[in-house]
């Protein structure tokens, strides 16, 4: 590849990137005016709809499920069944889809096609795979947590993730072509391996399962503390109206249970993606440094956050630390993950200095 | 009042918490936290110079901190307690937990409970007429086995069942999965003694016996015997470095480091091999790796009457990018006083307005030496050992550069320059005399590379317990442990009415989908093998 293709290529991949970054900020706008539109219509329905909603909540989770055969049509069900089965909608307050929710959606999809295009030009113009830097693994990165998120999609109606993704994928790009951008350049000899390759790309992916399962952790915790309220509500006989003043929409959303459940089987799927990680990076290590681990601080940082979802699975465990409790663990387990990417990259010193920057 | 507890009372009530699963989460929690400080504060294990720093820059702080153990953090006794507990606590765990799994697996799935309808995936449907409930049951408990559960049929005169189970294969990769972690750790903290790793650095042309001796530096395990080092031959034959000529963005950056060598076994014929980085060479038990190269400038002293008191190419430890290098000369013997000297390298010299010189690319384009010399007794004969790459300077006197007044000593490839006091001579050897050309220094000056060699025979261990960690993970958390019930029961009126249901024994998101599942292909079953003289009073 001679030089003009080069930084021809890499231009076309700055202009897919910055529409792709102007689309995903629309599809935010419609995710988030769903979630408001959610609230609203909470509002409109709660007035009609007092205290069945206390009992519902509780009720609908052991229910949801309980349909024989002869109701349901056979469905077969394939893989990915694994993550999405019994993610029946077991909303509070049943709510359609709305139409800023299928723009939001459209739009995630087609700035997903630029973000790809992107990303391919990238790797083209650089004439080896797109994520050998900082700015490169924050392309890719991103790439692959709206690609896990794309494919769930299909399967589970995780929609009202929309505006948390979209959000997250946003600022991760602002920051990455704002700070972390670097010419093309070739690799450096320490990091033209196969491993790069397996250990980044896998590393990536399980970001993108930890990124899902922040999310859904998050809402689950939300969602919890509106469940007590309502009940708590429900048995001192106040009306369901007067609670859950902040964040309506979540009466939209499933239960905790159901988003429990689903936390779980994507960080479970992102932790062993973490674990190849961890033992890819020190294969690599042995043959880059003559050592398969040594403290240094990425390793340090790769280890902590595996211990941590390790916690997060045995609290699933443990009587007492179900619920909310394991779901602060997947919390901090992602917060761990971007610190990792973040500020440890780009300020703590280490073997891994791969951000392409020079400070 | 709690009855007194005996001291094996204790110490059962102590190992039961330790061995708890709150206990277990506790301790991962805490090994997340302690592994943090090794993060924030340099460690002598990966990183020593940034200790020397850390205890430069903060010399009121770094003694508590050091007494704290946060400069050896993963050795210190507060790490090594936190992760020892959790494995005790683990194996307290997994023993028992392995010895009710190997009962389990021969134990005979439980009794079918009397009401199915709580259980998930409750499914109901009336079997097709002329439908027998033991044969359904039959039917029932074929589809099952086949789908890989283990089975067990009761029978009563007006009910029949299946209880079946599967997934023990889920139990099995846990526990393969924490007994496999035990052995990484054993692997790791007693398998390292067996090994070594040592270094050496190597200038082109150069060759290095694998013998103790030889190394710069060496680092037994604690249980390696020296005897047993194998003594090959490894010739550093040359040493390529190609740097980036197109791209300006990364004008100068390396892009590949290629060390041609030769290694000879004892007693064998000589074998040609390459180190690269990221490609080890794997030769007589032991992996050569390539950690870091430089310059190595061919230095000749030559004592007034001609004698050449010293001759050797000298490795310049590299100061930046551009391969700005520092370098050592101590010339002992020989001339009127020992000499020592401050030496820089710049492959491509340039001069900073300030009028420093500086490298502005690291390969050979116009090479420079500069020398600072130094007078006096060099320390040497104190039977101290002092490193080839640092000149004390305290005990002696300056004689170029500096405050003396007296230019240091520069030569390009080929000079020579008088030594001031007239001690005699120093040149910077041309290696590459022949050059046809007046500029092409390419080949003036030698490299080195330093190599770092390895000996470790547990890796083989600790991939294959990593493998088996990989396999239990998969399992232990993918494959479903479930229990799926079958009833058949026979109506008053001859018709016979089926429940299904199931149990999920861990997560388990595909229950309900399977107990669906089973349903319908049951129903199917039992529509195609309608038997046609099941019930001889319907005929
Ligand atoms: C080095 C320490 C440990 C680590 C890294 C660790 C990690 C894990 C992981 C990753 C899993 C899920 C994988 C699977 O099910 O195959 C798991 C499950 C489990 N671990 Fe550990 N573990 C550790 C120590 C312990 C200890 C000390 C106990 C006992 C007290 C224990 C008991 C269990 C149990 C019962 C499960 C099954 C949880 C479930 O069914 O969801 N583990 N552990």
């Amino acid at each position: 590849m001679n030089l003009t293709d080069t930084a021809l290529l890499n231009s076309y991949s700055l202009y897919a990137l910055y529409s792709a970054m102007a689309i995903y900020a629309f599809a935010f706008i419609a995710f988030a005016v769903d979630l408001a539109r959610r609230s609203s219509a909470v509002s409109a329905m709660e007035s009609d709809l007092t205290e069945v909603d206390a009992a519902a909540s509780v009720g609908r989770v052991v229910a949801a499920g309980r349909t024989s055969t002869l109701e349901r049509p056979a469905v077969k069900r394939p893989v990915l069944s694994r993550i999405s089965a019994r993610m029946d909608d077991d909303a509070a307050l049943p709510y359609g889809r709305s139409s800023s929710l299928r723009v939001g959606v459209a739009l995630t999809v087609l700035a997903w096609a630029l973000h790809l295009a992107a990303t391919i030009m990238r790797g083209f113009a650089a004439d080896r795979v797109p994520w050998a830097n900082m700015y490169e693994f924050a392309l890719t990165g991103t790439l692959l947590i709206m690609t896990v998120f794309l494919i769930v999609l299909i399967r589970s109606d995780l929609r009202f993730l929309g505006t948390f993704v979209t959000g997250l994928v946003l600022v991760l790009l602002g920051v990455a072509s704002l700070q972390f951008y670097v010419e093309v350049a070739p690799l450096p000899p320490a990091l033209q391996s196969a491993w790069l390759v397996i250990h980044v790309f896998v590393a990536s992916l399980a970001t993108g399962m930890f990124a899902l399962g922040f999310a859904l952790s998050t809402v689950q915790v939300l969602q919890f503390r509106r469940e007590n309220r309502v009940r708590e509500d429900a048995a001192a006989g106040r009306s369901a109206v007067a609670s859950g003043r902040r964040l309506r929409f979540l009466s939209t959303l499933p239960s905790s249970a159901t988003l429990e459940n689903l936390a779980y089987r994507i960080n479970i799927i992102g932790f062993i993606l973490w674990t190849f990680t961890l033992m890819a990076g020190s294969i690599w290590a042995e043959q880059a440094w003559g050592r398969y681990w040594g403290w240094d601080t990425k390793e340090v940082w790769t280890f902590i956050i595996w211990v941590i979802y390790a916690g997060y699975i045995h609290a699933r465990a443990t009587r007492g630390w179900r619920g909310s409790r394991s779901a602060w663990l997947s919390i901090i387990g992602f917060s761990a993950v971007m610190f990792n990417f973040g500020i440890v990259n780009v300020f703590f010193k280490g073997l891994h200095a791969y951000s392409g920057l020079s400070l | 009042m709690q009855p007194k507890l005996g001291l094996t009372g204790w110490l059962r009530w102590f190992w039961r918490q330790l061995t708890s699963m709150r206990t277990a989460l506790f301790l991962l929690l805490m090994l997340a936290i302690a592994a943090i400080p090794g993060s924030l504060v340099p460690q002598r294990s990966s990183d020593p110079n940034g200790v020397t720093q850390y205890f430069a820059d903060n010399a009121d702080l770094a003694p508590i901190l050091d007494k704290l153990q946060a400069f050896d953090v993963y050795t210190s006794a507060w790490f090594s307690s936190i992760y020892l507990l959790l494995f005790i606590s683990l194996i307290g765990c997994v023993i028992p937990r392995t010895k009710h799994h190997f009962q389990a697996l021969r134990a005979k799935p439980p009794t079918t409970p009397a009401r199915l309808g709580r259980l998930s995936g409750f499914t109901t449907q009336d079997a097709p007429a002329h439908t027998d409930a033991r044969a359904a049951i039959t039917h029932a408990r074929t589809l099952l086995k086949s789908s890989g559960y283990r089975v067990v049929r009761f029978d009563s005169d007006t009910e029949s069942s299946v209880s079946a189970e599967r997934g023990y294969l889920r139990e099995t990769g846990n526990l393969v999965f924490h007994a496999a972690l035990v052995g990484i750790l054993v692997t790791v903290g007693f398998g390292g003694g067996y090994g070594f790793s040592g270094q050496r650095v190597i200038v082109e042309g150069q060759t290095f016996v694998n013998t103790l001796l030889a190394y710069d530096s060496f680092n037994p395990g604690r249980f390696f015997d020296d005897t047993t080092l194998d003594p090959y031959t490894l010739s550093l034959d040359d040493f390529a470095v190609s740097y980036e000529q197109q791209n300006l963005q990364a004008y100068g950056q390396p892009v590949d480091f290629t060390a041609d060598v030769t290694v000879t076994p004892k007693g064998e014929a000589a074998e040609p091999g390459v180190v690269k980085v990221n490609g080890p060479l794997r030769t007589n038990g032991t992996s050569i790796f390539l950690l870091g190269n430089g310059y190595a400038p061919t230095i000749q002293v030559t004592a007034p009457d001609g004698t050449v008191v010293f001759s050797d190419s000298v490795p310049f430890l590299p100061q930046d990018a551009n391969l700005t290098s520092l370098g050592i000369v101590k010339v002992p013997d020989g001339l009127a006083e020992q000499v020592g000297m401050i030496g820089f390298f710049y492959p491509t010299q340039d001069k900073a307005a300030s009028g420093a010189n500086f490298s502005s690319y690291p390969d050979l384009e116009y090479p420079l030496l500069t020398l600072n010399v130094y007078t006096g007794d060099l320390g040497l004969d104190a039977g101290v050992p002092t490193s080839v790459y640092s000149l004390v300077t305290d005990t002696l006197t300056r004689q170029t550069g500096g405050e003396t007044g007296v230019a240091s000593i520069e030569l390009k490839p080929g000079e020579s320059a008088e030594l001031p006091g007239d001690l005699g001579t120093v040149s910077f050897v041309d290696n590459n005399p022949a050059a046809t050309a007046a500029d092409d220094f390419t080949q003036s000056v030698p490299r080195f590379a330093s190599f770092d060699i390895h000996h470790d025979p547990t890796q083989i261990w600790l991939i294959s317990f990593s493998m088996l960690v990989l396999f239990g993970l998969f399992t232990g958390l993918l494959v479903p442990r479930r229990r799926v019930w079958v009833k058949a029961t026979t109506r008053t009126d001859g018709t016979v009415h089926l429940e299904y249901a199931g149990l999920a024994r861990g997560d388990d998101p595909a229950l309900e989908g399977a107990i669906t599942n089973v349903a319908d292909r049951h129903l199917k079953l039992l529509k195609t093998h309608q038997p046609v003289a099941a019930n001889p009073e319907s005929i």
